[in-house]
């Protein structure tokens, strides 16, 4: 790790970590419960981020193990009554599913689009089964799956093993904004390391690093898994935000969502996937308040125009657009060149 | 016994007849388009509004609703895919950006509620048993559809000039055919019948915007199980996963049936990841 990543990641943990805390006392309790939903889909964003922008992996499924990790994280909070071993439970089902489905589509050697349409099957197998839950048979212990009512009353998180400390909505903007800063800062360290090298090696070409002795049918379970554990984090912030899980979050356009975010903010970054999610979410919320055109008309021609014509996303494109001026700075007459 | 094999024969009919479009963009083009629930829809939209304005329902059904969405189709493939062919991911997400926009504008016009058209024919009777005979409706249009489209395939000169273009594009243009219109045509082609196909099961499914989104797994699955044979595939195929559907659905419910059809092809393309058709002929269409 060179010294000037350090000195970024350093100013993004205190900078970020400064205004986690104090936003609150600043903002109205409505703007702090908004901004806490935009840091769990942008931890969901940012799994999308690493699997596809950087291992090269396309998958319709992070929703899936987000929703799966919301669902164990409600189930166990309910049987324990107590959060402390609910988060771990939360991040390791979606993240055994995740290497169950992973074997199937990478060790069958699937084409990315075949893994694309896989990942988006098995969401809706969930989302099919999930609804059709209502019948008291099915029940995890103390929790009722409530097909398509959900589940409502889940648990805040709390301190571990101390259940009279629980987390209300400003400490939970905290909660979800450190885990946002962690993973990002996280995600950011992985890239530097090995298995990072590695993986956007086999993104680049997968072929030579195959041929270099690398498995890439392991490697690609291996990012999958990693997608799916901070997916399945998102998930647990979800279900904290307002206590209530049910199964849209499975279905074909609640999917859609972070690739939109993705494919918006720019591909193979991650700041660019959080800015998108924060700016799709806000026109989101602003066109629901709106009659006059419908949500899902307007996101799906800004998606089909920014495929068409900005296909690389926002920040990637600003960084082209300033490395450009940069470029004619320098070749304008009476600047010294090197 | 009779009316479980009716009711297994009009689930294979379905299935396949929601998958053939599908199977004509994405097996003659490679274009993954995912709009193709909401073509189906908008086959079921023109059906009901031309049937709920005085049309004569098998009119409605047979040649409004496949013109309309054709002529639909056309307009995606000039603005849209004809920019992005060769990058078939991009094909993925920009129909689905489209399959977005069309739901959106459905649910603006009609809003957000189910609408329909109740079942012609009345029932037919086996053993004390009462069913809606429209099932064989559906099973008679599934099998003259498919034996039309073979026969347009392998012995018309439309069909060669087609599986032509798929084939070898430079060389077909060599010899004086434009690949960009047989696109057009074929995409065009895979439209209209994903019209009809939303048109006839209109009246079983009932029509709101967001059926498109029901349909899209399964005629995906079906047509990338069945493989690069895409007639013969998608027929096993059909054969196949709708058998399952079917009867886990007689012995538990229909949610059943749909999960373990989504199943079954996870563990089919386990074992045969170029799908079924690799075990067939590899002159078969």
């Amino acid at each position: 790790m060179n010294r000037s990543l350090t000195i970024q990641l350093g100013l993004v943990a205190i900078v970020g970590g400064l205004l986690v805390l104090i936003l609150p006392s600043y903002l109205g309790i409505d703007r702090v419960l908004q901004l806490t939903l935009n840091f769990a889909f942008s931890v969901l964003a940012l799994s999308l981020a690493f699997l596809w922008g950087y291992a090269g992996v396309f998958s319709f499924g992070q929703a899936a193990f987000f929703g799966v990790g919301a669902y164990a994280y409600a189930a166990a909070a309910i049987n324990f009554g107590d959060s402390t071993w609910a988060v771990p439970i939360a991040i390791l089902t979606p993240v055994l599913l995740s290497v169950l489905l992973g074997y199937f589509m990478f060790y069958a050697r699937l084409t990315s689009i075949y893994v694309a349409v896989i990942t988006l099957v098995v969401t809706l197998i969930i989302y099919k089964f999930m609804g059709q839950t209502a019948k008291p048979s099915y029940m995890i212990g103390n929790a009722s799956l409530g097909g398509y009512n959900g589940i409502p009353a889940i648990p805040p998180l709390n301190v571990p093993g101390r259940i009279d400390l629980w987390a209300g909505p400003v400490e939970m903007f905290r909660i979800a904004g450190g885990v946002l800063l962690a993973v990002y800062i996280g995600l950011r360290l992985l890239l530097v390391s090995r298995l990072g090298r590695v993986l956007v090696g086999m993104r680049e070409n997968e072929l030579r690093m195959e041929l270099m002795g690398f498995d890439t049918r392991l490697l690609k379970v291996v990012a999958f898994a990693i997608s799916a554990a901070i997916a399945g984090l998102g998930g647990v912030l979800f279900a904290n935000w307002n206590a209530f899980i049910d199964p849209h979050v499975f279905n074909l356009a609640f999917a859609a969502q972070p690739i939109i975010w993705v494919i918006i903010g720019g591909l193979g970054t991650l700041t660019g996937p959080i800015l998108g999610t924060v700016v799709l979410s806000t026109l989101s919320l602003e066109l629901g308040t709106q009659k006059m055109l419908d949500v899902n008309l307007v996101l799906g021609a800004i998606f089909t125009i920014f495929v068409l014509l900005v296909p690389q996303g926002i920040i990637p494109s600003i960084r082209a657009f300033l490395e450009n001026r940069r470029a004619g700075a320098a070749n304008k007459p009476g600047v010294a060149h090197e | 016994m009779a009316i479980a094999l009716v009711q297994i024969l009009n689930t294979i009919a379905s299935l396949a007849l929601i998958s053939v479009g599908l199977a004509i963009i994405f097996g003659m083009m490679k274009v993954m388009n995912f709009a193709h629930g909401e073509l189906l829809m908008l086959g079921a939209y023109s059906v009901q509004t031309a049937y709920s304005n005085g049309v004569n329902l098998w009119i409605a059904m047979f040649v409004i609703a496949p013109i309309f969405v054709g002529i639909v189709g056309i307009l995606i493939e000039l603005l849209v895919i004809r920019h992005l062919y060769g990058r078939m991911m991009d094909t993925l997400l920009a129909t689905w950006g489209i399959s977005l926009f069309i739901t959106g504008l459905i649910t603006m016009i009609f809003g957000n509620v189910t609408q329909g058209i109740s079942t012609p024919l009345g029932f037919y009777e086996i053993g004390g048993i009462r069913d809606s005979a429209y099932k064989f409706l559906i099973i008679g249009v599934t099998v003259v559809l498919f034996a039309g489209i073979w026969i347009v395939l392998k012995k018309t000169r439309m069909g060669l000039i087609a599986r032509a273009t798929m084939n070898n594009p430079g060389q077909v243009s060599v010899l004086g055919v434009n690949p960009r219109v047989v696109y057009t045509v074929t995409f065009a082609a895979g439209a209209a019948i994903s019209g009809l196909a939303g048109a006839v099961l209109a009246p079983v499914t009932g029509v709101v915007p967001t059926m498109g989104a029901a349909y899209i797994g399964k005629a995906f699955i079906t047509v990338i199980c069945g493989g690069d044979a895409i007639f013969a595939g998608t027929a096993i195929a059909s054969v196949l996963f709708g058998s399952i559907n079917q009867v886990t659905t007689i012995v538990s419910t229909a949610e059943f049936g749909e999960v373990a059809l989504l199943i079954g092809a996870l563990l089919m393309l386990r074992v045969l990841p170029k799908g079924i058709s690799s075990l067939v002929s590899n002159r078969a269409v």
